[in-house]
């Protein structure tokens, strides 16, 4: 099982995740990025690239596929405005052994954070807002996977 | 995010060749792509490194680094 969707609505863990535990495996993880109150912040606002967004983030499930042994992986992400404390992005990866589900997990994670085509503006509670910059933590991240 | 189609010329083989000969086509072009080493690139919607050769793609699309998730 694959599954990749670009929702303008929100969007829950339980959703996203459906159908991953009853593949046949021991072992289902997931990871769930939620909109975050960084000093002020009341919402942050995604845009993407209608149309390489839903095919690079397939790519990235069918790498993971390719490296370890999974049953299914979903990932789920938002569009448009989310207010603080609602998800962003919901990753999920079935597997026999946790192993595969955990590691997968945390690849497609951060991965999708230096490889899928997403930008993101918070907005303050003054009604200014700005884009926020790439972090080199996340390029750390990401290519320790390469 | 907006888009232009344009022929380039012949010697415009890799993304680097494209951003120079794009830089020089006015003001506003040249201060998007002052900084290379702040941009990233796909073709045909699949994210490549400056140095790639264009070959037969159709579409090339420039963006700031990526903050999803």
């Amino acid at each position: 099982m694959k599954r990749v969707l670009i929702s303008g609505e929100p969007i829950s863990a339980e959703v996203a995740l459906s159908g991953l535990s009853d593949l046949g495996g021991g072992a289902v993880s997931s990871f769930t990025g939620i909109s975050r109150d960084d000093g002020g912040v009341t919402a942050i606002e995604l845009e993407h690239y209608p149309g390489m967004t839903e095919s690079s983030l397939m790519r990235l499930i069918d790498e993971a596929f390719a490296r370890w042994a999974l049953l299914g992986a979903a990932i789920v992400h938002r569009i448009g405005r989310v207010a603080v404390g609602e998800p962003v992005v919901v990753v999920g990866t079935a597997s026999r052994h946790r192993a595969d589900a955990l590691e997968a997990t945390a690849f497609l994670i951060d991965r999708l954070k230096t490889d899928a085509p997403f930008w993101k503006k918070e907005h303050y509670a003054d009604g200014t807002s700005v884009w926020v910059d790439a972090k080199s933590s996340d390029d750390d991240r990401s290519s320790r996977w390469s | 995010m907006t888009s232009e189609t344009c022929d380039l010329p012949t010697h415009v083989r890799n993304i680097h060749d494209a951003i120079d000969w794009l830089a020089g086509q006015s003001p506003g072009h040249a201060l998007a792509f002052q900084d290379k080493a702040r941009l990233r690139f796909a073709l045909d919607q699949d994210m490549v490194p400056l140095d790639a050769a264009l070959g037969e793609a159709h579409e090339l699309a420039i963006f700031p680094p990526v903050t999803g998730g």
